[in-house]
């Protein structure tokens, strides 16, 4: 596979303060790659950059092969983006908001007609099209958003916290669309989030980010792994006639071996397919299992392993409740 | 940044859908239409009517005209400097809701961003100050000639481009919201009343005179004044002159100042 992002030591300072350290990254076509980290971590800033935003203090980095720096028009015709904060215009519909960002990527009339169609139809929002922005729902204005990022065709789309601020439903919703967009037309999908199950759920590979820092960075399977092992809990029936505790020793892929009254916790190396092998070697051995079950440390385990602290929820400052007091008051200017 | 800047510097489309958006938010809410032109209407009605009845003679430097026909060209030089002002310093909206963003990512050069942008509150200013013309004449205030109400026109791009520089220039450097208002009043306001809209700067000291002297709105009431009503303070042509320099200056500097604003 080829790869859309290069970056070699990728770096930008606020004030002395380093919000983004030294990444180097190498992000593969066709992937949907998570950066996963705390508020203040420094994913916004790197996708920022990424995106031709913000200029890096120092290091370089290419996107679908232009610098990011140098070739920054190039780099912005290839690239769609889906801002953490809102950025629609509320005043305008759903189609004219679609509009006027085909009208901003020199789309002509044709392009735009069939593509506003699309984006439409890929994103169920055939029929909301002419509603006002400040009157659709939060997860439809999302859903707005993504639209219109896919809208010139990007190679890369970047999707900065795309399901904060969403309900359950909305979240779960939106997952599908953004796998969907990946799996159909094969566009590669860079994210950020501060959401476990989110990085689990969608991306192929993870960079866990702190600090500015990658501190890590792997498949989410894999880095799960890296914390600790699988346990698997099994229930021996009574009527079994050997010692379980002693025949499972022979498996060298158990590490470790607790028993208690009927149960047996196993410390094991790999995942499920360990589990019909032990099936197997059960039945060969005369031991009856009557339950087996996998636990897996989840990803919020590696994130407290690899950064020592578990990730918070973003605290409400005054001028962020009086933004979101304002949007919904309709955005006026 | 080169490569952008070797781009497109006037980019077509882009200009034109900027200035749609503005057109289209400013037609959407009506209540702002209808807002926009309340001021300047009360201006009108409740000082420049019951002035009127004053006899012209016990206010010297109206230039022989009644208060009304002298103050309803300075109350089109208030509605453009309000728009103006409000539709560069517009521009701390779209960053605090974020929709700049969308814009600056676009691979469009900045300059033409904010040139489209700028032309459509410039529209929607100029409208408002015919608007405020036809309620004018309506009451009672007479044109003296076709030729010059065009020539007014003039005097409104000018002045309005004016003053759109100047609020980006604010908003670029201020930065954000907080503050804005008070701001905005602080200066626009003491722009508005020592510009002579309200009062003949013939008539004044010259300390104060001095100080309208330096107000670049006093150029632009005065050119509409001797265009509209056909009674100005200074020649046509220093006018005309100030208000190019000043608009080209303000305009220029105001978009330099958003081509390197940052988005956030």
């Amino acid at each position: 596979m080829n790869n859309i992002i290069e970056t070699e030591n990728l770096t930008k300072e606020f004030d002395g303060l380093v919000a983004v350290n030294h990444v180097t990254l190498n992000l593969r076509e066709g992937e949907i790659f998570g950066f996963l980290g705390p508020n203040g971590a420094g994913k916004t800033t790197a996708v920022k950059m990424l995106c031709t935003i913000l200029n890096p203090t120092s290091g370089a980095a290419r996107v679908c092969g232009y610098d990011i720096m140098g070739q920054k028009d190039d780099v912005r015709e290839c690239i769609g983006i889906v801002f953490q904060d809102r950025a629609i215009d509320t005043f305008l519909t759903g189609r004219e908001n679609l509009d006027f960002h085909a009208r901003m990527y020199h789309l002509d009339r044709k392009t735009r007609q069939e593509r506003v169609t699309e984006v439409l139809d890929l994103m169920d929002l055939k029929g909301k099209e002419n509603m006002r922005i400040s009157e659709c729902s939060g997860g439809t204005q999302r859903r707005f958003e993504v639209a219109r990022g896919f809208l010139n065709h990007p190679k890369v789309l970047f999707l900065d916290e795309p399901t904060l601020g969403l309900d359950v439903q909305a979240r779960r919703n939106l997952w599908d669309y953004i796998k969907m967009l990946n799996e159909k037309e094969g566009i590669t999908i860079i994210l950020t989030t501060h959401y476990m199950e989110e990085a689990d759920y969608l991306c192929h590979r993870v960079a866990i980010i702190d600090q500015g820092c990658i501190v890590a960075m792997d498949t989410s399977e894999k880095l799960k792994l890296a914390v600790g092992l699988n346990l698997i809990s099994l229930q021996i029936a009574r009527d079994s006639t050997i010692s379980p505790v002693d025949s499972l020793k022979q498996l060298r892929w158990i590490k470790k071996i607790e028993a208690r009254d009927s149960s047996v916790e196993l410390s094991i190396d790999g995942g499920e397919e360990r589990i019909p092998e032990l099936i197997d070697f059960a039945d060969n051995r005369g031991l009856v299992i009557s339950s087996i079950k996998l636990y897996k440390p989840s990803l919020e385990d590696t994130f407290l392993h690899y950064t020592g602290k578990t990730i918070r929820e973003e605290e409400g400052s005054l001028k962020e409740l009086w933004k979101a007091w304002m949007r919904r008051s309709g955005g006026k200017r | 940044m080169r490569a952008i800047e070797m781009r497109r510097l006037i980019d077509p489309l882009p200009i034109y859908t900027m200035w749609l958006r503005e057109m289209k938010r400013f037609l959407r809410v009506k209540a702002r239409v209808v807002g926009s032109l309340l001021m300047p209407l009360f201006f009108l009605a409740f000082l420049g009517l019951p002035m009127s009845f004053m006899p012209a003679r016990e206010i010297p430097g109206l230039g022989g005209t009644g208060y009304l026909d002298f103050l309803a060209p300075g109350i089109v030089g208030m509605t453009l400097l309000f728009a103006g002002t409000m539709s560069g310093a517009s521009v701390i909206w779209d960053k605090e809701f974020g929709f700049l963003k969308e814009v600056l990512v676009a691979p469009v050069n900045r300059f033409s961003v904010i040139l489209g942008r700028s032309l459509g509150g410039m529209t929607t200013a100029i409208i408002q100050a015919l608007v405020i013309v036809g309620i004018a004449v309506a009451m009672g205030v007479t044109l003296s000639s076709v030729p010059g109400f065009l020539l007014a026109i003039l005097v409104m791009v000018l002045t309005c481009a004016t003053f759109t520089g100047f609020g980006l220039i604010i908003a670029t450097r201020l930065g954000n919201l907080e503050g804005f208002m008070a701001i905005m009043n602080l200066i626009v306001f003491p722009i508005f009343f020592l510009s002579g809209a309200l009062f003949p700067i013939q008539s004044m000291p010259p300390w104060l005179r001095y100080i309208m002297y330096i107000d670049p709105l006093t150029y632009g009431v005065d050119g509409l004044r001797g265009t509209l009503i056909g009674v100005s303070a200074f020649p046509l042509w220093l006018d005309f002159t100030v208000l190019i320099i000043l608009s080209l200056a303000l305009a220029t500097l105001g978009s330099y100042f958003f081509s390197r604003m940052e988005a956030d």
